[in-house]
């Protein structure tokens, strides 16, 4: 279709040779900056795993306070929401953008399912006077471990840092879909996308890491 | 001779192209954002400079001269938080980099050119946060924000570590800029090593900027989580341990610490090839050794903590490693050494610069040798010996590589020659100003004088006093540059796009580069240095 050959070539910067040349320069830099995230976190498992290998009967006591059922919960439904994700590049790709639109809500919704669940986890700890570390209710929790406070300040740090890049990757999601809906992309041009893609997964990876780390950890 | 006439293309350039101050805040040009990062920059520069006055003069004799004990920790913070996060850190690859690595490897610009102009954007928010701090209760935990007493502190250290975040937000997305814009957009026929020394040094510094500065983010994070939520992760009342926290600091400053000096050693291989009219010895040599000091700079951060109760095993270990760094860096300085070998040196004033970095360098680089023993280093630690070695490595290194840079490079910048007799002269002042500041420091830290302190015993009164008389020197030496460049750009002479005869691709554009570098599309196919 010669319309979207123009429109390809449309995106392609006066520093770039070609438009493919412009779309393996923008992967590379997605890759870097997913890259920085994962060290990011990084520098939270490390905490975990210090803090996990000189009190494990605290790490023991506090996933029994949490509810393994609303993390593996979360977690279909985050992994579902890395498929619908992925088919929204597919029809993207496939120059089906009323498909991938539709997929792309799906995904946000999934998003939102995600975030509500967090909500209600949150709600009940603080409930039970469940905060992160000075501010947990020794009184109300009664903790055998003296410590506890100190896996719920890791178990809100970790958890809300990936709660933030949820929050953040809806509203990428959000932007690719209006375009997506305006017609923006088509099989020659669909980089940003992917890349929005290639975050999601990112995030949903973490959370893969996180659940068992804090829920199944006993 | 150039009177701006319009029309004619040769006059067209990136600075006239486009007017208005909008043309420069919106700018996608390389250039531009360089020149934007140079005023930003060198204005906080001034700042963090005049904090530098303040504490040497607050040093001049014992007791109160002029601060407080509460201000002169407060002047102590901003200075360091301001140069390091500042100045140092984006100083050359922000300006320099910027400018010229995209011209180096016959590039039209840097891989997303509007990156780089949010990237300028975040720094500025950032600068701007650290700076309203100082309108609040300022901070005064060092630049090193050391738990417990950040925690404990009743001052602004949630918003100065966040400005950190911010400023190393910018400093990711530059860093990630350049690792692409080196992979994807070089010249055709220009390999990996065809490109110059500056741009293997801006490369290597790039990967640490992109690895280590995530780090430096979560910990900076858990530091304001630990204000905001009492988390405990750094609170031995809860369990945690502040020794983690200087764990995970220096994990991300001490790679930090070379994204300062790389750069500087980046352009030092340019100025000391084109000063020599030689071509550089040792090219892959200097090369490796770039990414070699990257990569055992993420191996040595226990060094900073010989004496904070990490395991004595630990601290051989790091002691060991430590002393690797000296392997890549000393092939550096051998190579410099060789090149200079019967070359046709000139000493202008970059190149005198280049050859004070030498100087400068080795001695910073060996006294960083023996405070990598750690038996020596119980000794040293926390005295004005390590203040003197980290002076003379990121001033004595890092700032003389970068007015050298300037020097060298003005003429391309701003298409005017500087007057090298004047520049020659900045050169005297800042070189003595800084050996008499800083040299007497290092027999004060023997002496076992402790640093941060705002008053001393009457025994290091003397040595205290030439070091701040010194302090002067080198801001004379710095006015009248800034002097010499307001000179060259008001009535220097027009500069010839290759007025120092070097060979790297940016001298063969005009003086100042069209609005996208190059003309015609440059092929290469000899090496960068080919004399």
């Amino acid at each position: 279709m010669t319309t979207n050959v123009s429109h390809g070539e449309h995106h392609h910067s006066h520093h770039f040779d070609s438009a493919e040349h412009e779309y393996s320069s923008d992967k590379e830099g997605l890759w870097l900056f997913m890259v920085t995230e994962i060290l990011m976190f990084g520098g939270l498992f490390v905490a975990y795993a210090i803090f996990h290998s000189i009190y494990p009967e605290m790490f023991s006591e506090g996933a029994s306070h949490l509810d393994w059922r609303m993390g593996f919960i979360n977690t279909l439904v985050l992994i579902t929401s890395s498929l619908t994700m992925a088919l929204g590049i597919f029809y993207n790709q496939q120059n089906q953008p009323k498909k991938a639109f539709w997929n792309l809500i799906a995904t946000i919704l999934l998003g939102c399912c995600f975030l509500v669940i967090k909500y209600l986890e949150y709600s009940g700890k603080f409930h039970h006077g469940i905060y992160p570390g000075r501010f947990l209710d020794m009184a109300v929790v009664n903790p055998v471990h003296q410590n506890l406070g100190l896996y719920f300040g890791l178990y809100f740090c970790m958890t809300g840092l990936h709660g933030i890049h949820v929050v953040i990757g809806m509203s990428l999601i959000g932007w690719v879909a209006v375009r997506t809906y305006k017609g923006h992309f088509n099989s020659h041009y669909y980089t940003p996308v992917e890349g929005v893609g290639i975050f999601w997964h990112i995030v949903d990876l973490i959370w893969i890491f996180l659940f068992p780390l804090l829920y199944l950890v006993g | 001779m150039g009177t701006a006439a319009h029309g004619s293309n040769s006059n067209v350039n990136y600075l006239n192209e486009f007017k208005g101050i909008k043309s420069w805040l919106l700018s996608l040009d390389h250039k531009r954002i360089g020149l934007m990062y140079m005023i930003s920059i060198l204005t906080f520069f001034f700042v963090g400079g005049i904090m530098a006055l303040l504490i040497r003069y607050e040093l001049f004799a014992p007791g109160k001269q002029l601060l407080s004990p509460d201000q002169y920790n407060q002047v102590m913070t901003y200075h360091g938080a301001m140069m390091v996060f500042m100045v140092i850190v984006p100083g050359i690859p922000a300006i320099l980099g910027n400018f010229f690595l995209p011209l180096q490897i016959g590039a039209a610009d840097v891989a997303f050119p509007k990156l780089n102009l949010a990237s300028w954007y975040v720094f500025m928010f950032g600068a701007a946060i650290a700076i309203s701090t100082f309108f609040s209760t300022k901070v005064d935990t060092g630049w090193t924000f050391y738990t417990p007493y950040s925690i404990k502190t009743g001052t602004a250290v949630v918003a100065m570590v966040l400005a950190a975040f911010v400023m190393g937000m910018s400093s990711i997305l530059t860093g990630l800029n350049f690792i692409v814009t080196v992979h994807k957009l070089r010249a055709p026929g220009m390999t990996m090593f065809k490109v110059p020394l500056f741009v293997w040094a801006i490369y290597s510094t790039a990967i640490l900027q992109v690895i280590a500065t995530p780090v430096l983010a979560i910990t900076l994070l858990l530091l304001a989580a630990e204000r905001l939520f009492g988390v405990g992760v750094f609170d031995p009342a809860l369990g945690g341990d502040p020794v983690l926290f200087q764990h995970f600091f220096w994990f991300y400053s001490h790679p930090a610490v070379y994204i300062m000096i790389l750069p500087a050693m980046g352009i030092v291989s340019e100025l000391i090839s084109a000063f020599s009219h030689k071509v550089i010895f040792g090219y892959k040599a200097i090369a490796y050794s770039s990414l070699g000091i990257a990569a055992v700079s993420f191996i040595v951060w226990g060094h900073h903590m010989f004496v904070s109760g990490q395991s004595e095993i630990a601290g051989v270990l790091f002691s060991f490693l430590t002393m690797l760094v000296g392997v890549p860096t000393a092939i550096k300085m051998f190579n410099w050494l060789a090149t200079l070998y019967r070359g046709s040196v000139t000493f202008y004033s970059p190149m005198l610069y280049a050859l004070g970095f030498l100087f400068l360098f080795a001695i910073g680089g060996v006294t960083g040798i023996m405070l990598a023993s750690m038996g020596v280093d119980v000794h040293f630690h926390d005295t004005y010996f390590v203040v003197a070695h980290f002076h003379y490595v990121m001033v004595g290194g890092t700032l003389m590589a970068l007015m050298g840079g300037f020097y060298y490079w003005f003429p391309k910048m701003f298409g005017k020659m500087v007057d090298d007799r004047l520049a020659r002269m900045t050169f005297v002042l800042i070189f003595i100003g800084f050996n008499v500041t800083f040299f007497p420091q290092f027999i004060l830290g023997a002496m076992g004088m402790p640093r941060r302190y705002f008053d001393y015993i009457a025994p290091y009164e003397s040595l205290n006093k030439i070091s701040t008389m010194g302090s002067w020197l080198i801001a004379s030496g710095f006015l009248l540059s800034l002097y010499a460049m307001i000179k060259a750009l008001k009535s220097g002479e027009k500069a010839p796009s290759n007025p120092w005869g070097a060979k790297t691709l940016e001298w063969q554009t005009s003086s100042p580069p069209p609005h996208f570098n190059f003309d015609k599309k440059p092929t290469v196919t000899g090496g960068p240095y080919d004399y």
